[in-house]
C-alpha cells in the first residue's frame, strides 16, 4: 500500500440542507492521505455541497468534519492553509493575464519576490501556458483555462486538492492532459478529492470510488469492487444469417439471441482478454462475423443496479 | 492573522482593481461622461433661466455655472458609485471569488480593494469633470487650501459611497439590478440644493431636500469654492459620511461572509 493510513479527511455524519431541501444526509467518509479518492454521483447529487463544505465554503448542519487534521468549523483558517481547490466553474480572473493570475495567487500566499517568480514560471512551463501567460484569460479555450485554474490552485503547495468535475466539457484530449497533471500530483504525494459523473474518469484515475446519489452514499469501494457490483457488460454479435447465428449460440452458452436483428449478447466484462477468447472461440468454429460492439457498465448501470430508482426517463433502452 | 497579511492582502486586492480598470478604461469615461453632459445641459440649455431665479444676486449663465458646480461634482461621485455597484456584482458571480474564499486570506481584504479601487476611480472622474469646468468658465474664488479641503471632501463622500455601493452590489442576484439599485443616489443632489436653491421647492420636498445628506455636502464645497457661508454644513456633511462608510463596510463585510449561502 502506497501512502500512510492516517486519514487526510475524514467526514462522519454530514448533513446539509437548504431550507427544506435536504442536500446531504448522513454522509461518511475517509480519504487515505496522498491517493485519489472520487466521489461519482449525478448532477444533484450533492458533490458540489459536499466540496462546499470540505473546503470551508459552506457550514454543514451537523457533523464532524477533518481536512488535513484540522476541523473546519473550528480551524477554518488552518484548513485554508491546507487545501487547494479548483471548482467545476473555473475560478480564474478573466479579466487579468494568466501571468497576473499566477501572481496574483502568488501575493496572496505571500511568497517573496523572487520565490514567486520562480515557482509562477515552473507551473507555467509544466501547464504549457508559457505562450498564452501574457494574454487575456477570456481568450483561452476552456482546456487552457481548467489547465490555468489547476496552476493557480497548486502556487501554494497544497497538500489536499479538491478537484470539482475537473473534465466537465472539455474534449477528450484536454481531458487526458488534466487527467496526467492529476496522476503527476499524487505521484508528489499530494491528496486529491476528485468528484465526478463519469465511471471512467473514476476508474481511471481512483484509488476508491464513493457513489453518492440523493444525498447519501449508495455504495464504496475500489473501481474493481465497484465493477462487480454492475452487471450489464457485454459483447454485442452480429450474423449474416440465421444459420451462423444458430451455430454460434451453440458454441457460446450463456449467450442471449435475438433472432430479428440476427444478433447475439454475450456476457463478458469487455476487456482485451475475454474479446480475444472470445473471437479465438468463434474463428475455432469458422464462424463469420459481421459486426462486433463492446458495452461496458457505465454510470447508468451503476445506479440503476445500485439504487434502482435512478430517473426512470434517463435510463437507456437496451 | 497578522496586521501585515491584512494590509498586504488588501494591497494585493487593490493592485486586481487597478488592474481591472487600466484594462477597460471605458467604464472610467463613461463615469466621467453622464456628469459632463448633465453639467452642459444645465449650463447652456437651463442656465440662463435658472441663473435669474438663484435669488439675492441678480444671475445669469456664469452665475448658475459657479452654482451648480458642486452639485455636478456630486451627481459625479454617486455615478460612479453607480458603476462601482455593476463592477462588485459582476465580479461577486466570478469563480474567483469562491477561490478567495477558500484560501487564508483576510475576510476585509477584498472588499477594501474593491473599495480603495473604486475611490481612485471616483476622483480621476472628478478631477476629469473639474477640467471640463474650469474650461468652460468656472472659477472658483477662494484659496487653494479651500479647494484642497473641498477635494478631501468629495474624497471622503467617494469612500462614504463606494462602501455603500460595494455592499449594494453584493447584494443583487444579478447585474442588472445592481445597475439600478444606487440610482436614487444619482437623484439626490436634485432632490438637495444641487441644482436650486431648496426655498422654492412644496413643503414637503423642501423638508426632504434640507434634511438628506447630500445637501450639506453640496452646501459645504459650495462654501469652499465661491466662499458663501458653511455654518453646521461642514461638521454635518462629515458626519453623514462617516456614518454611510461605516454602515455600508459593516454590510458588504456580513454580505461576504454568508455569500455562497445565497
Amino acid at each position: 500500500m502506497i501512502g500512510s493510513n492516517r486519514p487526510a479527511i475524514s467526514v462522519r455524519g454530514l448533513r446539509k440542507s437548504f431550507g427544506p431541501l435536504v442536500v446531504l444526509d448522513g454522509i461518511d467518509l475517509d480519504v487515505a492521505e496522498g491517493t485519489v479518492f472520487a466521489l461519482l454521483g449525478p448532477n444533484g447529487a450533492g458533490k458540489t455541497t459536499t466540496v462546499q463544505v470540505l473546503s470551508t465554503l459552506l457550514s454543514a448542519d451537523a457533523g464532524q468534519i477533518r481536512v488535513g487534521g484540522r476541523d473546519v468549523a473550528r480551524e477554518a483558517d488552518a484548513v485554508r492553509h491546507a487545501i487547494g481547490v479548483t471548482g467545476q466553474f473555473s475560478a480564474v480572473d478573466g479579466l487579468l493575464t494568466g501571468m497576473e493570475n499566477l501572481r496574483l495567487m502568488a501575493d496572496l500566499w505571500h511568497l517573496g519576490r523572487a520565490d514567486g517568480r520562480r515557482r509562477i514560471d515552473q507551473l507555467l512551463e509544466r501547464f504549457d501556458l508559457v505562450d498564452a501567460a501574457k494574454k487575456p484569460v477570456s481568450t483561452y479555450s476552456g482546456g487552457m483555462r481548467r489547465r490555468l485554474d489547476l496552476a493557480m490552485t497548486l502556487v501554494g503547495e497544497p497538500r489536499i486538492i479538491f478537484l470539482d468535475e475537473p473534465t466537465a466539457g472539455l474534449d477528450p484530449r484536454s481531458r487526458r492532459v488534466m487527467w496526467q497533471l492529476i496522476r503527476d500530483l499524487v505521484a508528489r504525494g499530494v491528496t486529491i478529492f476528485l468528484t465526478t459523473q463519469y465511471l471512467e474518469e473514476a476508474d481511471e484515475l481512483a484509488r476508491r470510488i464513493a457513489v453518492l446519489d440523493h444525498g447519501r452514499i449508495v455504495a464504496e469501494g475500489t473501481p474493481e469492487e465497484l465493477k462487480r457490483l454492475v452487471p450489464g457488460g457485454h459483447i454485442r454479435l452480429e450474423f449474416g444469417d440465421h444459420d451462423t447465428l444458430d451455430r454460434a449460440d451453440r458454441t457460446l452458452p450463456g449467450s442471449v439471441r435475438d433472432d430479428e436483428t440476427l444478433s447475439l449478447q454475450v456476457p463478458s466484462d469487455g476487456g482485451v482478454r475475454a474479446l480475444r477468447s472470445l473471437l479465438a472461440d468463434l474463428d475455432r468454429a469458422s464462424i463469420d462475423v459481421h459486426g462486433l460492439s463492446v458495452r461496458t457498465p457505465d454510470l447508468d448501470d451503476v445506479f440503476l443496479s445500485l439504487t434502482g430508482s435512478h430517473d426512470t426517463d434517463k435510463a437507456v433502452p437496451r | 492573522m497578522t496586521r501585515s497579511h491584512v494590509l498586504g492582502d488588501s494591497a494585493t486586492m487593490l493592485r486586481r482593481s487597478l488592474l481591472h480598470m487600466r484594462r477597460y478604461p471605458s467604464l472610467t469615461l463613461f463615469v466621467a461622461g453622464i456628469p459632463i453632459v448633465v453639467l452642459l445641459l444645465f449650463v447652456y440649455v437651463f442656465g440662463g433661466t435658472l441663473g435669474a431665479g438663484l435669488g439675492e444676486v441678480a444671475g445669469g449663465r456664469a452665475e448658475y455655472l459657479s452654482y451648480v458646480v458642486p452639485g455636478i461634482l456630486l451627481v459625479t461621485v454617486a455615478g460612479a458609485a453607480q458603476g462601482t455597484a455593476i463592477t462588485v456584482a459582476m465580479d461577486m458571480t466570478e469563480g474567483i471569488i469562491a477561490r478567495f474564499r477558500t484560501m487564508a486570506i483576510s475576510r476585509a481584504a477584498v472588499l477594501t480593494g474593491h473599495v480603495i479601487g473604486a475611490v481612485i476611480q471616483t476622483m480621476l472622474a472628478v478631477v476629469v469633470v473639474s477640467i471640463v469646468a474650469l474650461a468652460i468658465g468656472f472659477r472658483p474664488t477662494t484659496s487653494p487650501v479651500a479647494w484642497l479641503a473641498a477635494f478631501a471632501l468629495l474624497g471622503l463622500t467617494a469612500v462614504a459611497l463606494s462602501c455603500l455601493s460595494v455592499a449594494l452590489g453584493m447584494m443583487t442576484k444579478s447585474v442588472e439590478t445592481a445597475s439600478n439599485l444606487p440610482m436614487p443616489l444619482m437623484l439626490l443632489p436634485f432632490l438637495g440644493s444641487g441644482f436650486v436653491p431648496t426655498r422654492t421647492m412644496p413643503d414637503a420636498l423642501r423638508l426632504f431636500a434640507n434634511n438628506q445628506p447630500f445637501t450639506p455636502i453640496i452646501e459645504t464645497l459650495r462654501g469652499l469654492l465661491d466662499g458663501s457661508p458653511i455654518a453646521g454644513s461642514g461638521v454635518l456633511a462629515i458626519a453623514w459620511c462617516l456614518g454611510i462608510s461605516l454602515v455600508g463596510f459593516l454590510l458588504a463585510l456580513r454580505l461576504y461572509e454568508r455569500l455562497p449561502e445565497r
